[in-house]
């Protein structure tokens, strides 16, 4: 009865093979590109036969017992119900294999908690719905967002071959080199995951959790947020960019001027201020209040049209800042750049039909920040 | 059952029309309330299954938007777990109880009446919150904090005041079954003499009476936090979010049992009186399901594997889990010896309990490899659990209870069902349930999350296989309903004998088919 549900599927296979290669379809866990993450295959490969073999035995005597012992052959039916030495038998050996089973996965869970001596800490913040990753002897700090577009996910476009797996900021990291990630989270429970790795660690609010890889193999590798977060849960891709070490100490000199550079206050254009607006506008605040500012009322209000956005600036400038106290908007000061509020507070302003023609500029903003009106 | 009531209970009957069933105090009648609230909340449970599959059958947005799918299965799990499940296996418990031990009812007939009555206003107000401003729970049926907390919409306080109505409800149901199996047992059974359905079931009501306070404890903290400014669960205040899965583990896990062991029960009658053969090893099968339902207190942060719990816990639960395997693996072994040298046939009830056998060792030999501590590490939260749970709640627990009510059915209203119907009944649930759930644990391996509404491209085709998988499985168990409608209202079907099948073991095989409105008016002696 099985081969009946074994031939249907594969029917089914060959019927709805019409978007993509078989060769890309994903039967198995990866092997991944870390010794850790190679020997948590090995454990799953090995617990995996474990259990085919109790499989073929136990259903080998049942559908047996189903062919010869059945009414309609003329089978008689035995009345022997008991047997102390076969009860203890089927006791102990499945402890004996589950021992054996235990052992190496001890080792290996041993080895996978022993995070001491990293040469590089990576703090990795869950938001809803993005990752931050701090590097804590660096001076280099960002968000990583999703890029799919949302034409994309809409069905509007073809999708990219990345969807939903990509983001603007990947994290980068060498390899060759033991990598700490202290896992923490600043609104609900996320859990960062990227199978390549075999890391996979939940971000809680108010507590750190540890976690480490040392990659083999220069490459990018993607996962995704692996505890429920709210409707953004979807939609946050992790994208691994594993480089050489010299690769890497190029890139963090770069990022650390290039931030640097990004946090001083310069002046900037209207159109300036628009553009810039509009992108950060897309990749921090299109998910709640949507592109085009309508909103999803009453838990994400519209800013079309809105009493903040077509109010006084400062109370504008304040709720990007701030936050709402009680509802779902989060506080951005800590997340954007100060330009970068600015710039999305003009574009609301400015946007979907809003006409107030005014602008924030990136001084008034640091200014308000750092009087903490 | 009219012809019952006027011979055998002539000093009182049921009241007439829809009277009957508010103020009824009969185990029959509130086992059929019983059965037929669980087949209501089975239909809606899988039309929001319906929704979720359709949804991911391709990739991208179709539908619905992302927070009404987190809403789909949010409500999917909490209905198919406490409307569905739960309430079918105490709808069987009411009729079978009494019957199998040899006693007129249930102990406490009107706490009864009571436990099911509350049930209905319970699921009416969860199912009220999906039209509530700001939608209905959307954090998933494990609703941990601080998303269900802080982060939760409005209709959250009418979940925990559905959850602690349920509550009572089950507290109730179980003290009602543990006091009359102690108490109404007919002379001579002893209880290495009870069926094996009343066992399970003994050891479920103590499972329930132990952990559905603490359900009760964790979502009025949830209460607390949210409306009466307690830190329970917010770091910010002193609290610990990570505290709040540690309490709901404790009582899920022993829930997982509570909808597992009476099915075992149910299966080892069916696969015995089909085999011909008594049940091989009764006394192990008793013990064994102790030891499960004592294991399962030992076990439950199994889920939390990636909360990151300190190595020694991690080592002590992934060892006790482990454990499980033995005494589960003693069920089996003894099913399939019960089959080996019997003389079989292959009546409905029957196809259903193999398949329960077969599939639920699949979901056993997944949940071992998920025990696993560092394999956990990339099959926790993935849809290789999705795979698992599913395995062994619905051709596990859901295909139990439909074995049980072909089995009983006849007895209870005197009429044979449709075995024709049966057969496709069953043959389209069993083709159905492996397309849908076994593709689950390749895209899980893959690498895909659950509670996902879009995916990335590599996992689309075994997404669109498990959507047609589902809806053929869904749409078979209309044929369950109409054969149901047909054997009991439709009134076709032939007449059953007392004995409905060929020489079945137990006491309730002993009177008249349908049984007697009180079942046993004399106690029945036991050998």
């Amino acid at each position: 009865m099985r081969r009946v549900g074994i031939s249907a599927v594969s029917a089914l296979l060959l019927l709805s093979n019409s978007h993509s290669a078989f060769a890309e379809w994903g039967l198995n866990m990866t092997e991944g590109v870390t010794q850790l993450s190679q020997n948590v295959h090995g454990l799953h490969m090995t617990i995996f036969y474990i259990c085919v073999a109790i499989a073929v035995v136990v259903f080998g005597v049942m559908l047996y017992s189903i062919i010869y012992h059945r009414k309609s052959r003329g089978a008689k039916a035995a009345n022997f119900h008991e047997s102390t030495t076969v009860e203890i038998l089927w006791t102990l050996i499945p402890l004996i294999i589950l021992v054996v089973m235990a052992i190496p996965a001890t080792q290996t869970l041993i080895d996978m908690y022993d995070a001491e001596d990293a040469e590089i800490d990576i703090q990795v913040t869950g938001y809803q719905w993005k990752w931050r990753y701090t590097y804590l002897n660096e001076d280099v700090d960002f968000f990583s967002i999703l890029t799919t577009p949302q034409e994309q996910i809409d069905n509007k476009e073809a999708k990219g071959e990345n969807y939903l797996l990509e983001v603007d900021n990947p994290l980068v990291v060498p390899v060759d080199t033991k990598i700490r990630f202290l896992l923490t989270a600043k609104d609900v429970i996320h859990s960062w995951w990227v199978p390549d790795l075999a890391v996979k660690k939940d971000t809680i609010p108010g507590f750190i959790n540890e976690s480490w890889t040392i990659i083999d193999k220069p490459g990018i590798y993607r996962g995704q947020c692996t505890e429920l977060c709210g409707k953004g849960h979807g939609f946050m891709p992790i994208v691994v960019k594993a480089v050489s070490k010299e690769e890497y100490a190029t890139w963090i000199t770069e990022q650390a001027i290039a931030q640097a550079a990004a946090r001083e206050v310069k002046d900037m254009s209207y159109e300036e201020l628009m553009a810039q607006g509009e992108s950060v506008y897309k990749s921090n605040c299109a998910a709640c209040h949507q592109a085009n500012g309508s909103g999803m009322p009453p838990v994400f209000p519209a800013l079309a049209g809105s009493k903040i956005a077509l109010g006084d600036i400062a109370d504008h400038i304040d709720i990007v800042l701030n936050g709402k106290k009680g509802s779902a908007m989060g506080a951005y000061a800590e997340q954007l750049s100060v330009s970068d509020i600015a710039a999305v507070v003009t574009y609301e302003r400015n946007a979907w039909g809003n006409d107030k023609g005014d602008m924030a500029t990136p001084k008034q903003v640091k200014q308000q920040k750092e009087s903490g009106k | 059952m009219s012809h019952a009531i006027e011979s055998a209970d002539h000093h009182h009957g049921p009241d007439k029309g829809f009277l009957r069933w508010v103020y009824t105090t009969n185990h029959k009648d509130i086992g059929t309330m019983y059965l037929l609230l669980a087949l209501g909340s089975l239909l809606i449970g899988g039309t929001m299954a319906f929704v979720i599959r359709a949804e991911l059958f391709q990739p991208g947005l179709q539908l619905v938007d992302p927070n009404f799918f987190n809403q789909m299965t949010t409500m999917h799990g909490l209905i198919m777990v406490f409307g569905a499940i739960m309430p079918a296996f105490v709808g069987l418990a009411n009729w079978l109880v009494p019957m199998m031990i040899g006693a007129p009812d249930m102990a406490l007939p009107r706490i009864n009446n009571w436990s099911f009555w509350l049930l209905p206003f319970a699921f009416g107000m969860l199912l009220c919150t999906l039209f509530m401003d700001g939608g209905a729970p959307n954090f998933g049926w494990t609703f941990y904090a601080p998303l269900s907390t802080s982060y939760a919409p409005p209709s959250v306080t009418f979940f925990i005041f559905s959850v602690h109505i349920m509550g009572i409800s089950s507290i109730m149901g179980a003290v009602n079954v543990i006091v009359t199996i102690f108490n109404m047992r007919a002379p001579g059974m002893t209880f290495m003499k009870m069926p094996l359905f009343v066992w399970t079931w003994l050891i479920t009501a103590f499972l329930l009476i132990a952990v559905m306070p603490v359900l009760a404890g964790v979502v009025t903290m949830m209460l607390m936090d949210i409306h009466f400014g307690t830190s329970f669960f917010d770091a910010a205040g002193g609290g610990d979010p990570v505290l709040f899965q540690h309490v709901f583990w404790f009582f899920g896990h022993p829930e997982v049992y509570i909808m597992i062991l009476p099915a075992f029960g149910i299966v080892s009658h069916i696969i015995s009186t089909f085999s011909r053969k008594p049940l091989f090893g009764y006394t192990s099968m008793v013990w064994a399901t102790a030891s499960i339902a004592v294991l399962s207190f030992i076990v439950w942060a199994h889920h939390m594997f990636t909360v990151g719990l300190p190595l020694v816990g991690e080592l002590f639960f992934m060892y006790s889990t482990m454990l499980i395997a033995v005494p589960t693996g003693v069920k089996v072994f003894n099913w399939v010896t019960t089959m080996f040298r019997g003389s079989m046939t292959f009546e409905t009830p029957m196809l259903f309990a193999i398949a329960f056998v077969v599939l639920f060792t699949i979901g056993g030999l997944s949940g071992l490899m998920l025990a696993i501590a560092p394999a956990d590490f990339q099959y926790h939260d993935t849809y290789f659990v999705v795979a698992h749970f599913h395995y062994v709640l619905v051709p596990g627990a859901l295909f139990s209870i439909l074995a049980g009510v072909y089995y009983w059915l006849p007895k209870w209203c005197g009429r044979m069902y449709s075995e024709t119907l049966g057969k496709w009944h069953f043959w389209l649930s069993f083709i159905g349930v492996n397309i849908t759930f076994f593709p689950m644990h390749f895209v899980g391996l893959a690498g895909m999350p659950r509670r996902i509404p879009d995916y990335a491209l590599q996992f689309a085709d075994f997404n669109a296989i498990v959507s047609v998988g589902a809806f053929i499985f869904g749409l078979s168990q209309l044929i369950f309903v109409y054969n149901l409608w047909r054997t009991t209202i439709g009134g076709k079907g032939e007449q059953a004998t007392d004995k409905v099948w060929d020489e079945p073991d137990g006491l309730e095989w002993d009177i008249p088919s349908p049984a007697p409105y009180h079942s046993f008016q004399e106690p029945p002696q036991v050998k």
